[in-house]
């Protein structure tokens, strides 16, 4: 029982609930009588008051009232009366609510009451304003406060003021800041004068929050109001992209043997049938099409592109976008330069998921040309294995193509041509309330001190890239952001995970926005041992205490990842890297195989490293719904029939959520040695599911 | 982690009962537990180690989970009908019916309960309009309605229903606007969003409802922190985050969580005394190991929380003496914690207790059983 000391009953406590019970057991044993027969008399109804003003929740009697109003109200026209039967209800509710305010059955017949355009406003706010000071938390009376404002036309800024005064009155009030943030947006959103735009009321807002912040700092009930001024504060109407081929490249499409080649698997039933170009959007987008990206090639004529998102959820929004050209080297001259380019115009087409179009003009060109003579189609590299041993790994060259690529990748989002004026004032607004928590932060050590902090050194740093042509990178602010998460996760142990998952973003951020940091993590894979001489564009972040991967988006041109002897429990985003051939999450903290949902969006994978992991030793999988699967009603019912792939002898109910993850993929190689999970049945399973496999492990199949 | 002191073995006892299960609770602050998902049919391994006549479990350092005693708790509540609180928790026997049984099948123990005095007390409980009332002569609603079809499901018995009538009815509490109501007075609500579209899945008829506008009303009462709410504009509750999480999750459609705000929100929700709450600034609270639990859990956050310091709160709720579990330490036991407290150890994948599905709220085998069959 909520708040009931733990004691054993006395005999006469015992005596005294016996007796209590009976006498309500008889009261019930009456009034189901009445109910069921339609009897609404007054003896009748007075049975029901006394019961719902003893056990407000008893939901039965209340829809017995409401039964009992539409019989008494039946034909009536005598006003008075009516207000008597309607008052009396207003009477009984008010009476219930006082034993168990919290009782969801009284505060519905209260509405139900006035939809019948009952009582008034004052009233009801008077009530109000007694119940919200006995409790000002309580949600149901919030709840109600929002159905009465709504229902009498009372404007925002009135309830806005409330909100102040609530707040001004106790800070500790979690429930008015949610109510003014929902009131706030409103007013933005409406273009209300004096709340539109959000820089009108930004830091009169911050000085408001930062007052309950400082004069309490373990409180709550300011910290997520800040956080969501600050997402106001950052959120910029707009939308940026990255893409693959990046602009000013010169990809070599055809020579396996050479280095540096960028490309894909030509023509080989794996990977691309044809030429990929990949945008990549920081946010959800829908509407890319041929109508709205222009995409002109030397060699294809081929301009009625699909454009396909990956992956393709019930939404339809996607970051990444993907399409093939057509592409058949025989029709290329040697050592001729092919131009291409990949425009977005201006247009309304492309929108995200939060309203937001494109509008920044977009233009890549990229040159592609095939080394001479053209080379036959790779052969046999199947059976080659792949060692992710550092002899294989050369180090970047410097003025070598792949340079060239990075270097491409870093001046992303820096190089917009429009400076948002706006933005200025932004910028300004969190440099000062930097400056306030650096005060803060001198006079106390607090968690949310720090972390705040940390947030507007990130929000900052997101902003000015965005709104100065001469942002200096020298000034990056990570160095002590990372300081701040390392102290958090020192003073603050039970959220250690949380300030660790934002630590590996962080670190990321400043590891591969850098030129020279990023060339730190670049090789190229060759394996001089190997016939084939297999050469990929390689980036090595094994060994980071990495929880968490970001950053995709300068990461688009990576053929071979290895991400080996990290912390990772999840590979969210990684879908976007549509060129991978070969992947290393070895020793790492994956728990399932829904953990790996984003491989099935990659096709041009074929090795794959899970080995060292925990799939297999968790009961509770915490993938399991954001994975494609017949628990979510993301695939069919019919989801094994289908695919039996003869299988008909494996139980896949038993290794769904692997079958789920590799049907239908073309992995020539699998490590997987070191997971609870494996054993001689799963493997026999892997065998008969992957038919392109050649090692698993260090097996040889086939 | 763990270390596992000692371990020892208890003979199950042949408990023929009379369960009729009677819940006890007041609803929490929470939005009145939408009867959690139950668990549909039962494990059959470990029916068949009661069958053995043992039933193992692991004892952990920190103290252990009295599990012998929770199940002779749960099966002497209902003996206690005629004491105040069992005759002013009649109305929502049906929910206690769910919140016992899906406990016993957690720890192992649905077999000591007779299925052929549940189901036709639960049977009887059912209308003519094919929704369930909270007992028999009670009026029928979706929070009972979803507790029968979970009875069933741990019993798996789901086919003796009238599906179509049970779905029919469910389907038509649905507004144009995709929201649902509780019953035909029109009480609207996000709890019954999650009972609707849970209900459905387990009937296998989704297809009754307009699942795109009831995906849509959901994504409505998002708040600015990342939460949910009741109605839109509603502040955000752990109990209703569970209920519009879960829908979302049943539907494929997790990807209108913003999950590292929802995540944050969420397990800022543990205290000092590693227990967690439901809203910012208000006390711990056993009955959130679940709510917030299973909605970290659906959006893969729940490392962000130290979970060892959340199983000793919940161990430290117990009644070591007479079985049952409070919402905080040395409060009054009942029922209802009982199944959130057991059910968050299992999602906290404490050993010897059954997995627990994060949406369904039934057990994982149950709920494969239904969802991936054999």
């Amino acid at each position: 029982m909520h708040g009931r000391p733990r004691r054993s009953p006395t005999p006469e406590e015992n005596e005294d609930s016996a007796a209590k019970g009976a006498k309500l057991r008889a009261l019930q044993k009456q009034f189901i009588e009445f109910h069921h027969s339609k009897t609404y008399t007054k003896e009748a109804i007075d049975v029901s008051t006394k019961l719902v003003e003893l056990n407000p929740e008893y939901y039965t009697a209340w829809n017995y009232r409401k039964l009992a109003v539409e019989h008494l109200l039946t034909d009536q026209t005598d006003s008075e009366y009516i207000k008597s039967v309607l008052d009396e209800e207003l009477r009984v509710v008010e009476n219930a609510l006082r034993s168990n305010f919290k009782s969801y059955g009284a505060w519905h017949h209260r509405k139900w009451v006035l939809n019948k355009g009952h009582s008034s406003a004052d009233r009801e706010l008077l009530l109000l304003k007694k119940f919200q000071k006995a409790d000002a938390r309580n949600f149901h009376a919030w709840n109600y406060r929002r159905f009465i404002t709504a229902l009498m036309n009372i404007p925002a800024e009135k309830e806005l003021n409330y909100t102040t005064d609530m707040i001004n009155d106790n800070f500790s009030n979690y429930s008015a800041w949610h109510n003014r943030s929902m009131l706030l947006s409103l007013l933005l959103n409406k273009k209300v004068a004096g709340f539109y735009p959000k820089e009108t009321f930004l830091k009169e807002e911050y000085e408001f929050v930062r007052n309950a912040l400082f004069t309490d700092p373990d409180d709550q009930s300011g910290w997520f109001y800040h956080l969501w001024l600050l997402d106001q504060t950052v959120k910029v109407d707009n939308l940026f992209v990255s893409s693959w081929p990046p602009n000013g490249s010169n990809i070599c499409a055809s020579d396996p043997l050479v280095l540096n080649q960028y490309a894909f698997p030509p023509g080989s039933a794996s990977g691309f049938e044809g030429f990929p170009i990949i945008l990549y959007f920081n946010e959800g987008v829908v509407g890319v099409n041929s109508s709205t990206v222009t995409v002109e090639c030397e060699f294809t004529s081929d301009t009625n592109l699909v454009w396909i998102p990956v992956p393709a959820n019930r939404s339809g929004y996607s970051t990444t976008w993907f399409t093939c050209l057509n592409f058949s080297m025989k029709d290329m001259l040697p050592s001729r330069h092919y131009r291409g380019k990949v425009s977005i115009a201006l247009s309304e087409g492309i929108v995200s998921s939060s309203g937001v179009c494109y509008s920044r003009p977009f233009h890549i060109e990229f040159g592609v040309f095939v080394s001479s003579p053209v080379p036959k189609l790779r052969e046999g590299l199947e059976t080659q294995r792949i060692y992710w041993s550092g002899e294989n790994f050369h180090a970047t060259e410097l003025h070598s193509e792949e340079l060239d690529f990075v270097n491409r990748f870093c001046q992303l989002r820096t190089n917009g041509s429009d400076k948002l004026e706006k933005n200025d004032m932004n910028v300004d607004i969190i440099a000062e309330e930097i400056s306030y928590f650096r005060e803060l932060l001198a006079e106390m050590e607090c968690k949310i001190g720090k972390l705040t902090l940390a947030r507007l050194l990130m929000a900052h740093d997101a902003l000015s890239s965005t709104s100065h042509d001469t942002y200096d990178q020298r000034t990056l602010p990570y160095k002590e952001i990372l300081e701040l998460y390392s102290d958090l996760m020192k003073m603050d142990p039970p959220h250690i995970h949380y300030y660790k998952d934002e630590y590996s973003l962080v670190f990321l951020k400043q590891e591969l926005s850098d030129k020279e940091s990023l060339l730190r993590y670049c090789y190229q894979y060759r394996d001089s041992s190997s016939p084939q001489n297999r050469s990929f564009a390689s980036l090595r972040l094994n060994g980071l205490s990495l929880s968490r991967i970001g950053c995709i988006e300068r990461l688009l041109w990576v053929q071979m990842l290895d991400l080996s002897e990290n912390e990772l429990r999840s590979i969210e985003g990684l879908e976007a890297m549509q060129l991978l051939c070969c992947l290393n999450l070895s020793k790492n903290k994956f728990s399932s195989f829904s953990s790996l949902e984003p491989l099935r969006q990659l096709k041009s994978l074929q090795v794959l490293d899970i080995s060292y992991n925990e799939i297999g030793a968790h009961p509770i999988d915490t993938r399991r719904y954001l994975c494609t699967s017949p628990l979510s009603h993301t695939i069919g019912s019919d989801w094994k029939k289908t695919q039996q792939l003869g299988l008909s002898d494996v139980d896949i109910s038993t290794y769904w959520d692997a079958f789920s993850i590799f049907k239908g993929a073309n992995l020539t190689q699998l490590d997987i040695v070191g997971n609870p999970i494996l054993d001689e049945k799963f493997k026999y399973f892997l065998r008969k599911l992957l038919p392109t496999m050649k090692w698993l492990d260090n097996e040889k199949s086939g | 982690m763990f270390r596992y002191s000692y371990l020892y073995t208890i003979k199950a006892h042949s408990l023929a009962v009379d369960f009729l299960p009677s819940a006890c609770t007041t609803a929490c602050d929470v939005p009145r537990p939408p009867p959690c998902p139950p668990v549909a049919a039962c494990c059959r391994l470990s029916r068949n180690s009661l069958l053995a006549g043992n039933f193992v479990f692991y004892c952990i350092e920190m103290g252990e989970l009295k599990a012998e005693k929770h199940v002779k708790y749960i099966l002497t509540v209902e003996k206690k009908k005629d004491d105040f609180e069992s005759v002013v928790m009649e109305h929502l026997r049906l929910n206690g019916a769910y919140w016992g049984l899906t406990t016993l099948d957690l720890l192992g123990k649905l077999n000591a309960v007779d299925q052929d005095e549940v189901i036709p007390w639960v049977m009887q409980c059912q209308h003519e309009s094919g929704g369930f009332g909270g007992n028999i002569g009670h009026d029928p609603h979706l929070l009972y309605t979803l507790s029968a079809i979970q009875v069933l499901a741990l019993f798996d018995k789901i086919e003796i229903l009238d599906i179509d009538k049970v779905s029919n009815y469910i389907a038509r509490l649905q507004n144009e606007d995709g929201s649902f109501a509780g019953d035909i007075w029109g009480e609207i609500d996000t709890r019954f969003s999650y009972i609707a579209i849970c209900s459905l899945a387990l009937l296998k008829r989704l297809d009754k409802i307009d699942v795109d506008k009831a995906v849509k009303y959901i994504v409505s009462c998002k708040n600015l922190d990342g939460g949910f709410g009741s109605t839109p504009g509603g502040e955000s509750h752990s109990g209703q985050i569970f209920c519009c999480v879960g829908a979302l999750a049943i539907t494929g459609s997790l990807h209108h969580v913003d999950k590292d705000l929802l995540g944050w929100w969420l397990c800022e929700r543990q205290v000092k005394s590693g227990g967690l709450n439901g809203r910012p600034e208000k006390l711990p609270d056993v009955c959130y190991s679940w709510w917030v639990l299973s909605s970290l859990i659906m959006i893969d956050r729940v490392h962000w929380i130290d979970k060892e310091k959340l199983i000793k709160f919940i161990l430290d709720c117990q009644d070591t003496e007479n079985g049952g579990i409070s919402d905080r330490p040395d409060d009054a036991v009942d029922i209802f914690h009982t199944y959130f407290g057991v059910a968050g150890l299992s999602l906290l994948e404490y050993p010897g207790v059954k997995a627990i599905d994060p949406a369904y709220a039934l057990p994982v085998d149950v709920v494969n059983r239904i969802f991936i069959g054999k």
